[in-house]
């Protein structure tokens, strides 16, 4: 890490030269105590000096070629664009500048002081952060005058700022810690009180210890300008200085979690992870989340077989570097009402625990019996592709094709996949200036794809319209109507909306995936679709027709072709399997069905099963996972799994081979081999796919629009599947935040 | 030489435990936090009168349409001055409504302010300087004789609702210092003065606060008979002919 390349830099003269430090009280390096003279004594920079890599990857793009402009940092000739601030140009140098205020994704402040630096012909040391890089500039890094105004901002710092690190939960990953140990004095000449700050309710999420705060107002920037949730202030002047909220009021973001990422110190964590462990017990595993369908890069801090928490990663394409407080917390699901051990149900209807080889044998006798027609197999919104693979094949050596994945409709139209994913990415849509919102609550149904169009309506004034049920958009927005009959006026150019769609130069439509259970979503897709084509919305360098995914199973289902052959498959089933499907409607099904449930939570489809196979939750399997703009991504097992439980796709190769239908693969590269016949972007991972063929091969379709208004596909953000229904946080926080 | 370290790390140590109890001393006349009470909730309804409604629109008008947000310190001040010299959270939501700002924006400001009350003050809200000048002339005492005659702490309300005492930063008086600022809200935002009444004695200061309650008028500026706004007293003591002008300035004389 380059903070810690510079700690060390930074301490080294101080080893040579302790001969003094016993005889005073207040120590300051003594090269310090005389900035200017010293400065003027240092030999000029050796012009031989070894190249250095841009901190963290930093990578610059030149949008107009001739506004490259050169600076020296350290001595170094850097070529940036004009408008750079002087600490990003340090960036790219390779040198990393210490901060706490600056936030590359937040708006400037520059009240930290932290960054300063010296520049040539400038009489004071400049912070950076703010300070325009001009052509010419010579920044000076490292020098006596700017080691010492780093010195004496830290001491300030430090003056009202408790020593508590050791109970401090952000003990160990905390900037202030490593910047001063780093950049500090090793003592401060401030003898007064500390003050004392009183501590804030935001919710059942964050817990505050306000002392800590340095003041930096990261988490208000962060609260106003990405979460949009006009909350948090800086209240009071002075040493009275605070956060705050003045009335008391807890935080209602969908985001609110990563304020606990972005405060630089110990005064905003996490509160279900406080006291809980220490940052460096944890083994991190980076994998991706599976609570929505965005597919949000995430990082799994586990100790032993406990996942502790989960931080995001980055990932400018999908995440950027937030998550959802649903991402974040719903960890602690994962650890109550699993099911550890195969179950199968008695005559008197309790369950009891078997051994797998009884429970296959149980399940295979069934599933034999049954007329294939009588077969149907249902995928769950969290199942990766592997399992929906070998549960298709299953099925289909079964002699049945009634097999789907929940949440795509009983009619689902796997043909043209630019009919179900967004088509636009979602980094993608922050070109666009008009947007279409159609049946889709994007703030419940996507967080981190409402942040980039919170993002996108921020930067270039874009007009949101939504057409759907009366919700909370933390943007500016005209709720143009509730139903059909508003896409109708859209299509035949009647609405007033039309002219601003036509007008826009990237228009974006987001149809939501709840639409997908109406009976007359064909008829809506097109009108969706001719709307798109009056408009101008596809274009050859612009395809802004996108559809918003509820699950993070759907999009993979829908590439592997899970597709059931009869619409009414559920009413004359004998053999249901149910793999993590718990929001599929059963109450058709008949009473002599045999339901198999295989899942990792005893959850809604527990109540009806007959027996129960024990599997892994994402936490604890590799799987590939396709997210809603069509990027396949893998998760990575993190924790061994729960009690006897087994991976989705092993527990199906090995009821086939019970059943006598052996499926030809027993192995995660075999299956994958497999999916490659059947869909080869699945094996692409880390990248997305587009779509090839847009809406205009589609067939006609005949059939008419009904009228009834368009229903929120989310009713709870917090509780959408097994994993976060189990979770008490998730609870707590349906309980405090929704409440209106 | 080990002595004398230890001696003035005692020093040190001593220094930390002889704190005065009021560590920071604050200006303002509250928590930089809310706490509902039944005077001061955001339930209660809260609107400009039908005359500041006018007046609203005219210091509204000073400002382009789309920053309306800089109105909000003389719109809290007229809020403030509407409602008995302090301002009740609905108040500023009030505020935060006419300029469309977050709420949260407008008690950004109101805290950082310490001329705005978020807590009750009395009608006349008697503000004692504490700047150097007026502290070295004696303003404590001044601040300490109020207190006492009124028998309140800073910043609280006498039993009658008449006059509270608070501390402000220095206005600009220190030639006549010490001095105390009145801020008569007895009248609403109509009748709204704030005097500065100077040159005052502990024994004047009880005077004003009697002539206050006896509504009585008094002139504002000095309260020293000898001297005339900020001249010296008993007249001038120097420059006592007319002042020569500099003799580039003489044009005659070139």
């Amino acid at each position: 890490m380059g903070l810690g390349l510079l700690a060390s830099r930074a301490m080294r003269p101080l080893r040579n030269s302790h001969s003094s430090v016993f005889l005073r009280t207040i120590v300051s390096k003594p090269e310090l105590q005389s900035a200017e003279s010293s400065a003027a004594a240092q030999a000029p920079p050796e012009p031989d000096l070894p190249p250095r890599t841009p901190v963290g990857g930093a990578r610059i793009h030149f949008p107009n070629p001739e506004d490259a402009i050169e600076v020296f940092v350290d001595g170094y000739p850097v070529k940036i664009p004009k408008g750079m601030t002087v600490l990003q140009a340090c960036e790219v140098a390779g040198v990393d500048i210490p901060r706490f205020c600056y936030h590359s994704r937040l708006s400037i402040a520059g009240n930290c002081r932290m960054c300063l630096v010296e520049v040539e012909k400038s009489p004071k040391p400049v912070a950076s952060c703010a300070m325009p890089a001009l052509p010419g500039m010579k920044i000076k890094t490292d020098t006596p005058v700017a080691k010492k105004a780093r010195e004496g901002v830290m001491e300030f710092l430090l003056m009202n700022h408790p020593l508590d690190c050791p109970i401090c939960d952000q003990g160990g990953e905390c900037d202030l810690q490593d910047q001063s140990m780093a950049f500090g004095s090793d003592r401060g000449r401030f003898t007064e009180m500390k003050r004392s700050v009183v501590d804030k309710n935001l919710g059942p999420l964050v817990k505050t210890v306000m002392t800590r705060c340095i003041q930096c107002t990261r988490c208000v920037r962060f609260a106003t300008e990405v979460a949009g949730v006009q909350d948090l202030g800086m209240l009071g002047r002075g040493s009275g200085e605070e956060i705050g909220t003045y009335v008391e009021k807890l935080m209602t973001s969908e985001l609110s979690g990563n304020v606990i990422d972005i405060c630089p110190v110990g005064a905003l964590t996490s509160k279900p992870f406080a006291f809980k462990a220490r940052n460096w017990e944890l083994k991190g595993t980076e994998t991706i989340d599976v609570t929505d369908a965005v597919g949000s890069n995430i990082r799994i801090d586990s100790r032993g077989p406990e996942v502790m928490r989960i931080v995001p990663r980055l990932n400018e394409d999908i995440n950027e570097e937030w998550i959802s407080d649903k991402t974040r917390f719903c960890y602690d699901g994962l650890k109550r009402q699993r099911l550890n051990d195969p179950m199968i149900r008695d005559a008197d209807g309790r369950f009891k625990a078997v051994t797998w080889r009884d429970a296959l044998a149980v399940v295979a006798e069934v599933a034999l019996q049954a007329k294939p027609e009588e077969i149907v197999g249902i995928a769950g919104r969290l199942s990766d592709a592997e399992s929906m693979m070998a549960l298709k094949d299953l099925l289909n050596r079964m002699g049945s094709n009634n097999v789907w994945c929940e949440g795509t409709g009983t009619q689902p139209s796997a043909d043209l996949r630019s009919g179900y994913i967004m088509n636009t990415t979602i980094s993608g849509l922050e070109k666009a200036d008009v947007f279409l919102l159609i049946g889709t609550q994007p703030r419940v149904e996507a967080a981190m794809v409402n942040a980039r169009i919170r993002k996108t309506v921020r930067a270039n004034n874009a007009k949101v319209a939504y057409i759907g049920p009366a919700t909370d958009f933390n943007y500016d927005h005209q709720h143009l109507g509730t139903g059909p009959e508003t896409l109708t006026e859209l299509a035949e150019g009647r609405h007033p909306f039309c002219s601003a769609i036509s007008n826009a130069k990237n228009p974006v439509i987001i149809v939501g995936a709840g639409l997908f259970e109406r009976e007359d979503k064909d008829a809506i897709f097109a009108t969706v679709e001719a709307i798109a084509k009056k408009h101008n919305v596809i274009r050859p360098d612009w395809n802004g027709l996108n559809v918003l995914l509820l699950n993070a199973a759907q999009a993979a289902a829908l590439d592997l072709g899970l597709v059931p052959e009869s619409t009414n498959s559920i009413e004359s089933a004998k053999f249901v399997y149910l793999m993590g499907a718990d929001d599929v409607n059963l109450d058709k099904l008949p009473n002599d069905a045999f339901v198999v449930y295989q899942g990792h939570h005893g959850d809604r489809g527990v109540y009806r099963a007959n027996i129960i196979l024990p599997a892994s939750a994402f936490s604890e399997k590799e799987g590939t996972y396709v997210n809603t703009e069509g990027c396949t991504q893998q998760t990575l097992p993190a924790v061994p799994t729960v009690g006897d439980a087994r991976d989705d796709w092993k527990i199906i190769r090995a009821l086939s081979e019970v059943a006598g239908l052996t499926l030809p693969y027993d192995s995660v590269g075999g299956i994958r081999t497999r999916i490659r016949t059947v869909a080869p972007n699945l094996l692409n991972v880390d990248e997305r796919e587009p779509a090839t063929f847009g809406p205009s091969v589609k067939p006609e379709v005949t059939g008419k629009m009904d009228t009834t208004p368009f229903k929120s596909a989310v009713e709870n953000f917090y509780m959408t599947d097994s994993i976060t229904r189990a979770s008490k946080i998730m609870a707590q926080c349906s309980a405090m935040l929704l409440k209106k | 030489m080990l002595a004398r370290l230890a001696a003035k790390r005692l020093l040190e140590i001593r220094q930390v435990f002889r704190q005065s109890p009021q560590a920071s001393r604050s200006f303002s006349t509250a928590l930089n936090y809310h706490i509902d009470s039944p005077d001061n909730n955001p339930d209660l309804p809260w609107e400009f009168s039908e005359g500041n409604k006018a007046k609203v629109k005219e210091i509204l008008s000073h400002y382009p349409s789309n920053y309306k947000q800089s109105a909000v310190i003389p719109l809290l001040d007229l809020a403030q001055q509407q409602h008995g010299g302090w301002l009740p959270v609905s108040a500023m939501n009030a505020v935060a409504k006419v300029i469309d700002v977050a709420p949260i924006r407008v008690y950004e400001v109101s805290t950082f302010y310490s001329m705005f009350n978020r807590s009750k003050v009395g009608k006349y809200h008697l503000l004692v300087c504490g700047t150097t000048p007026c502290m070295i002339r004696g303003s404590r005492e001044i601040e300490d004789a109020l207190l006492k005659h009124l028998g309140v702490k800073r910043n609280e309300v006498t039993k009658d609702g008449l006059f509270s005492v608070g501390e402000m930063e220095c206005m600009g008086c220190c030639v006549n210092a010490p001095m105390i600022t009145v801020a008569d809200y007895s009248n609403g935002s109509e009748g709204y003065t704030y005097n500065y009444y100077e040159d005052v004695t502990p024994k004047r200061v009880v005077e004003i606060v009697e002539m206050l309650r006896r509504g009585e008028k008094l002139p504002p500026g000095t309260q020293n008979p000898h001297r005339i706004k900020c001249g010296p007293e008993g007249g001038n003591t120097t420059l006592l002919s007319e002042p020569k002008p500099p003799s580039c300035r003489d044009l005659d004389a070139c």
